[in-house]
C-alpha cells in the first residue's frame, strides 16, 4: 500500500502556443482517481492518537478498512495514523474498530479539537469536510458527515424535499439526464447544452492562482460545462479550453479585448457581484503582480479599482445597446448578464430578455468574492433563495420563462442545494466557493491580506502558487464534480424524475421546516 | 468647490492586550528539533520572533489576536503538535447582543480607521432578531452620480435637528415666517451620555473632545461640563429636570435636552421662552405607547424627541414614573443589562422606530420634529438601518467605550478595578480611537447609500423602500408556497 496515491507530476507548457503544439496537455480525463489532499497533517472530524507502548504488531493495520493506519511495504514501523480518514465511534460497532483490536491499548479515539474550530454558519466543518472527501475519492461523502444542509437556519437549509416512500420501478439512474439548454430563445445561435446543471464561477487572473484557474477550466471541458475569466483577462493558457470559458465583461473592462470575445461561446455581462452588490471590485495592490499588470494593462503593485456601475449603462435601452455590441463582435456567442438581487429583480431579469440576453445570472447576496467590505456581504440585497421564485414566477407571467435561462448563485454549497435552487425555480445554478473547498478553502475569509491566500488558492504571490499543480486542481475537481452529479441524480432518482429539466419549479417536492405546510 | 466633509483616521495601536479569536496551541516537549518548523512559514510572520517575546508577556500573546487561522502551521508540523483553539477569552467577551464579533470588528475600526474588509462570502446566520431581519437594497444602475467609484464622495451624510416649519409663508415675495433654528450635523450620529460606571479619568472629557473633532455633537451632564460660561457649540447638556429654566439661562449651548415627565411641554416652552435660539430635546423611553406620547409631544410643540432604548436595542415595559426620574436611563439600569419583565415581547428599535415614524406620518407631523434612537445601536450598519426605520439621526454610547477598548466585562459595576484601566487613558489618544472608529462608520454609511443609490442620508429617513425585511422575504416567497410560518419559529436561527 503506498502513503499517499499521488498523482504523477507533469511538465506544463507555460504559453498558449505550446499547447497548440503539445495538444495531449489539454486532455482532460473524466475518469475519478484517488486525489490525496496535500497537507502533512489532514483534518478530520476525528483524531486518533498512538501511544509510545505501540508494539508495531500490526493489528490495526489488517483491521482499518479505511486506511487510517499505514506500513509502508518493507518497513517494520507503522506511520503516525492518517486519521482525517477515520468514520469514528460508529466503527465501534463493527470489527474494523482498531482501538479494541490493539492487542496493546496503545490507540484512543477523540475529536479533533482542531474540527469544530473550522467553518461558518454557512459552511460548517461537516461540509467542508464532506467537500474534501468527495474531492479526494470522487464518491459521495461519508454518512457521519451532514453534508446536505449548513447551519445558517434560514433558506436552503431550513428546506427539505418530500421524497415519495419509492420511485417509479421503471426509473433507472443511467437514464437520469443532467443536461441543460443555455439557449431557449430560439434564434440563429448555437444550442448550447452542457452535461451538468452547473458551471464554475467566474474568478479572475489577479485574484485567483492561476493553476486553480486551469483546474476549473480543464474539469469545465472534462464535464462539457464551463468556467468564467472573471474580470481579469483571458490568459493565454486559457485557450486550449476555449469552448468552455465564458469571458466577462465587467465594470472595468480588464483585459477585454476583440479577439477575447470572438473566442468565447458565451459572454457575461457582470452587473454586480452579490457579495458586494453596489459597490465595485478591488484587487489589492499586493495581488497585482507583473504578470497581473501585463494582464490588465496597468501598472504593478497599483489598486485596481472597477467602478459601478458600468459607466456606459444607465438605462435599459443602454443594456440593450451593450449586449448589441457584443452580438456584433461573436455572432455566435450566447449573452448571458450577472445581476445581483435587488428588491426589483423580477424586472431587472424581464430587461435582461428583452435587450437580447439568453441567461440571466441572479447572485445572491451571500454569494463569495476575493474581498468586500463585510458590511456588504452581511446587508446589501437579498439571499438567492428569495430571488429565484420570485424571478420565476415573474418570468412566467410575462409569457417568458421557457425563452430565457435562469442561473441562480451566491451560496450554493453543493448538489442539494443545487436541487433545491431548481426545484425553486431556476434552470440550473453556479458555484465557486465549493471547487475552492475542494481545492483546500477553509473559509478563513483572509483571501484579501497581503500575500493573499495562506493555502494557496486565492493568491499570485509566486511562492504560494507552488503549493499546488495543475493536475492536482484538475483532479480534485473531477472527483468532486463527479460526486455532485452522483448525489444529484440520486437526489432525482428517489424524487422518481428522468431530468434535472423536470426538477424545475418542483416547489410541491419541498417542505420548509419553519412552515406548516398543508398538504 | 466647497470642502468635502471627511474624518481624518491615523492608526492607534492597542494600549492593552487585545483578545484574540483563534490560538494555535502547541505540546512543546514532543517537539522531535527537526529545524523543519512550520512556524518559520507562517506567510503573516506572526512567529518571527517568538523566541524574543517569549520572555515578554505581551508580544508573546499578541499573535493570538492577530492569527488569521488558515492552519498552515497546525497541518504542516512534522509532529502534528500544534492544534487550533477558539479562545475562551473571546467567548466570554461582550454579552448576547454586543458579540465578540463586533466587540473586535469595533476594536479593529478605532485601531485602524479603516472598514473591515474580508475575503469569501458572508458565513454568518441567514437572519436574526432586530436589525439583523432587514437587508438594505441595492440598484443595478440608479447612482447618486455618474462619477462610479469617486461618486460616493458627492454623498451627503449631514443631518438637520430642530424643528421644522410645516410650510413657508411669503407676503409678496417676502418670508412672512421666521425660520426655527436648526443645528446641522455633519454625520447622523451624536455621542450620548456616557452610562455612570464608565464615567472615570477623562473619559468623558475625551468623548466631548472626539465629538468637538469630527464636528458633531456629545450630551454631557451639568456636573460634567467644566465651565458653563464657555460651553462648546459642540456640548448638549442634559438639563435635570429641577432647576432646567432657572439654570438654563446661563447654558450658552445651542441644544440642550430634558428628560420626559409629565410637565415636560410647559417646560420646554419655559425654556424656549427664556432662549428662543436653543433648541430642546425631550428624551423618552420607548415603550409600547410611545407613539402615542411621541405624538403628543409632536403636537405640544416639541422640537426633537430622542427615543431611549435598552442597552441590545428592545422598548422598556410600560411607562414607569420611576425610570422617567432617572437621569441617563440609558445606563441608570443597576443591573448591566437590563430585561426588563416580559422581555420576549418587547419590541426592538426597528419596529418601534417604523410604529413611531408611521404615527407622526399619517399625522402629518413627521416633517416637523426631528427624532433621534439611541440603544441597541452597535455597529455601522444599524446607523442606516435605524435610519430607514424613521429615526433622523442616532446616538451611541457603548461603542464609543469599546473603541476605548472596553471589553464589557462589567467588573466596574461589581466595584472591581477595571481590567483596562481606562481612568488612565491618556485623553489625546481616546481621541484618536474614537476619531478612527467614527471615521469608519462614516465609510461604512457612504458604501451603503451608494449601493443603495440614496445620495443624501436625509432622503433616507423613513424610506423602507429601500430596504427588505425578513418577515415580508418570507411571507412573499415560502409563504405562498408553504402556508403559515409556524408560531415557534422566531426569526433566529
Amino acid at each position: 500500500m503506498s502513503i499517499r496515491p499521488s498523482i504523477a507530476p507533469r511538465i506544463e507548457p507555460e504559453a498558449g502556443d505550446e499547447f497548440v503544439a503539445h495538444p495531449a496537455f489539454a486532455e482532460v480525463s473524466r475518469e475519478v482517481r484517488p486525489a490525496a489532499p496535500r497537507y502533512r497533517n489532514e483534518i478530520g472530524k476525528f483524531s486518533i492518537r498512538r501511544a509510545s507502548n505501540c508494539a508495531a504488531c500490526g493489528r490495526c493495520v489488517e483491521v482499518c478498512r479505511r486506511n487510517v493506519h499505514i506500513r509502508p511495504d518493507g518497513y517494520h514501523a507503522i506511520l503516525r495514523p492518517f486519521d482525517y480518514r477515520c468514520v469514528g465511534f460508529e466503527c465501534a460497532e463493527t470489527e474494523d474498530y482498531c482501538v479494541d483490536a490493539c492487542p496493546q491499548k496503545a490507540l484512543s479515539l477523540t475529536e479533533n479539537p482542531v474540527f469544530k474550530t473550522m467553518g461558518d454558519y454557512r459552511w460548517t466543518p461537516d461540509l467542508l469536510v464532506s467537500n474534501w472527501q468527495m474531492a479526494e475519492t470522487g464518491r459521495p461523502p461519508e454518512k457521519y458527515l451532514e453534508s446536505e444542509i449548513g447551519a445558517s437556519g434560514g433558506g436552503f437549509d431550513r428546506l427539505r424535499f418530500r421524497f415519495p416512500a419509492s420511485p417509479p420501478a421503471a426509473l433507472r439512474r443511467e437514464d437520469i439526464s443532467t443536461e441543460l439548454l443555455l439557449n431557449r430563445r430560439g434564434d440563429s445561435r448555437p444550442k448550447i447544452v452542457i452535461g451538468v446543471p452547473w458551471y464554475g464561477g467566474g474568478m479572475s487572473f489577479g485574484s485567483t492562482n492561476i493553476r486553480a484557474l486551469l483546474g476549473k477550466a480543464r474539469v469545465a471541458k472534462a464535464f462539457n460545462t464551463f468556467t468564467c475569466t472573471g474580470e481579469g483577462g483571458y490568459p493565454e493558457r486559457f485557450t486550449p479550453y476555449k469552448d468552455h470559458v465564458i469571458v466577462q465583461v465587467a465594470t472595468g473592462l480588464f483585459g477585454v479585448r476583440e479577439e477575447t470575445i470572438q473566442r468565447a461561446r458565451i459572454v457575461e455581462f457582470k452587473y454586480a457581484q452579490g457579495a458586494k452588490p453596489g459597490l465595485g471590485g478591488h484587487l489589492l495592490g499586493d495581488k497585482n503582480t507583473p504578470s497581473v499588470a501585463a494582464m490588465r494593462e496597468t501598472t504593478v503593485g497599483v489598486s485596481l479599482f472597477s467602478p459601478f456601475p458600468f459607466h456606459s449603462v444607465y438605462s435599459v435601452e443602454d443594456h440593450k445597446k451593450h449586449l448589441d455590441w457584443m452580438a456584433h463582435i461573436n455572432p455566435r456567442a450566447l449573452l448571458s448578464a450577472k445581476v445581483s438581487t435587488p428588491n426589483d429583480v423580477d424586472m431587472v431579469a424581464v430587461g435582461v430578455y428583452y435587450a437580447g440576453g439568453h441567461i440571466v445570472h441572479l447572485d445572491g447576496s451571500y454569494g463569495g468574492t476575493g474581498a468586500a467590505p463585510n458590511i456588504a456581504k452581511k446587508n446589501i440585497a437579498m439571499p438567492i433563495e428569495y430571488a429565484i421564485g420570485r424571478v420565476h414566477q415573474f418570468l412566467q407571467a410575462e409569457g417568458i420563462r421557457d425563452k430565457v435561462t435562469v442561473i441562480a448563485s451566491g451560496g450554493i454549497r453543493g448538489p442539494w442545494d443545487i436541487a433545491k435552487a431548481i426545484a425553486l425555480g431556476a434552470d440550473g445554478c453556479v458555484v465557486g466557493t465549493g471547487e475552492l473547498v475542494a481545492l483546500g478553502c477553509i473559509r478563513c475569509a483572509a483571501c484579501e491580506s497581503g500575500r493573499g491566500c495562506a493555502r494557496g488558492i486565492a493568491t499570485t504571490d509566486d511562492e504560494l502558487l507552488e503549493m499546488v499543480t495543475v493536475d492536482w486542481c484538475t483532479q480534485r475537481l473531477v472527483n468532486m464534480y463527479s460526486a455532485w452529479r452522483e448525489m444529484l441524480v440520486d437526489i432525482l432518482y428517489r424524487l422518481g424524475l428522468d431530468s434535472v429539466a423536470a426538477l424545475r419549479n418542483r416547489t410541491d417536492l419541498l417542505t420548509h421546516l419553519d412552515y406548516e405546510n398543508p398538504s | 468647490m466647497p470642502a468635502k466633509y471627511s474624518i481624518h483616521t491615523k492608526p492607534a495601536a492597542p494600549r492593552m492586550r487585545p483578545v484574540g479569536k483563534l490560538g494555535i496551541v502547541d505540546w512543546r516537549e514532543d517537539c522531535s528539533s527537526c529545524h523543519n518548523c512550520v512556524k518559520r512559514n507562517c506567510i503573516y510572520g506572526l512567529y518571527r520572533d517568538e523566541a524574543d517575546t517569549l520572555r515578554d508577556e505581551i508580544g508573546y500573546l499578541d499573535y493570538i489576536y492577530q492569527c488569521k487561522g488558515c492552519l498552515s502551521c497546525v497541518q504542516n508540523c512534522t509532529k502534528n503538535l500544534l492544534t487550533r483553539v477558539v479562545n475562551p477569552e473571546y467567548l466570554r467577551l461582550g454579552d448576547g447582543y454586543y458579540s465578540p464579533d463586533i466587540i473586535l470588528s469595533t476594536w479593529f475600526q478605532s485601531e485602524t480607521g479603516r472598514i473591515p474588509v474580508s475575503g469569501s462570502g458572508y458565513g454568518g446566520p441567514f437572519s436574526g432578531p432586530g436589525f439583523d431581519s432587514m437587508w438594505t437594497d441595492m440598484s443595478e444602475i440608479v447612482r447618486p452620480t455618474r462619477d462610479g467609484i469617486h461618486g460616493r464622495e458627492y454623498i451627503n451624510s449631514s443631518v438637520d435637528i430642530g424643528r421644522k416649519l410645516p410650510r413657508l409663508a411669503f407676503t409678496d415675495g417676502q418670508l412672512a415666517v421666521e425660520p426655527l433654528p436648526l443645528i446641522e450635523t455633519p454625520l447622523p450620529i451624536i455621542f450620548d451620555v456616557i452610562p455612570e460606571q464608565w464615567c472615570r479619568g477623562p473619559v468623558v472629557e475625551l468623548v466631548a473632545s472626539a465629538a468637538a473633532a469630527i464636528g458633531t455633537l456629545a450630551v454631557l451632564r451639568p456636573r460634567e461640563i467644566v465651565s458653563k460660561g464657555s460651553v462648546s457649540s459642540h456640548v448638549v447638556p442634559l438639563l435635570e429636570t429641577a432647576d432646567a429654566v432657572t439654570d438654563s439661562q446661563n447654558w450658552a449651548a445651542p441644544l440642550v435636552m430634558v428628560e420626559d415627565h409629565p410637565e415636560v411641554l410647559s417646560l420646554h416652552a419655559a425654556l424656549k421662552q427664556k432662549q428662543p435660539k436653543q433648541i430642546v430635546a425631550i428624551r423618552v423611553q420607548a415603550t409600547p405607547t410611545v407613539a402615542r406620547r411621541v405624538v403628543e409631544l409632536a403636537l405640544g410643540g416639541a422640537d426633537v424627541i430622542h427615543l431611549l432604548f435598552d442597552r441590545h436595542g428592545r422598548e422598556f415595559p410600560s411607562s414607569d414614573p420611576r425610570r422617567k426620574a432617572s437621569p441617563s436611563p440609558n445606563g441608570s439600569s443597576p443591573h448591566p443589562n437590563p430585561v426588563p419583565e416580559g422581555e420576549g415581547n418587547m419590541r426592538h428599535v426597528r419596529d418601534v422606530l417604523r410604529d413611531v415614524h408611521r404615527t407622526l406620518v399619517k399625522q402629518g407631523l413627521r416633517d416637523e420634529v426631528t427624532l433621534v434612537a439611541s440603544g441597541g445601536i452597535a455597529e455601522p450598519e444599524h446607523v442606516t438601518k435605524a435610519i430607514i426605520c424613521g429615526a433622523d439621526l442616532v446616538a451611541i454610547d457603548i461603542p464609543l467605550l469599546l473603541a476605548l477598548e472596553c471589553r464589557l466585562c462589567n467588573e466596574c459595576e461589581r466595584g472591581q478595578p477595571c481590567p483596562i484601566t481606562l481612568e488612565e487613558i491618556d485623553p489625546e489618544y481616546g481621541v484618536r480611537r474614537i476619531v478612527n472608529l467614527i471615521g469608519a462608520w462614516h465609510q461604512q454609511l457612504i458604501e451603503m447609500l451608494g449601493a443603495m443609490g440614496i445620495r443624501e442620508v436625509r432622503r433616507l429617513r423613513g424610506e423602507t423602500g429601500r430596504c427588505m425585511f425578513f418577515e415580508d422575504l418570507e411571507r412573499d416567497t415560502f409563504g405562498s408556497l408553504f402556508g403559515r410560518r409556524k408560531p415557534s419559529s422566531a426569526p433566529t436561527p
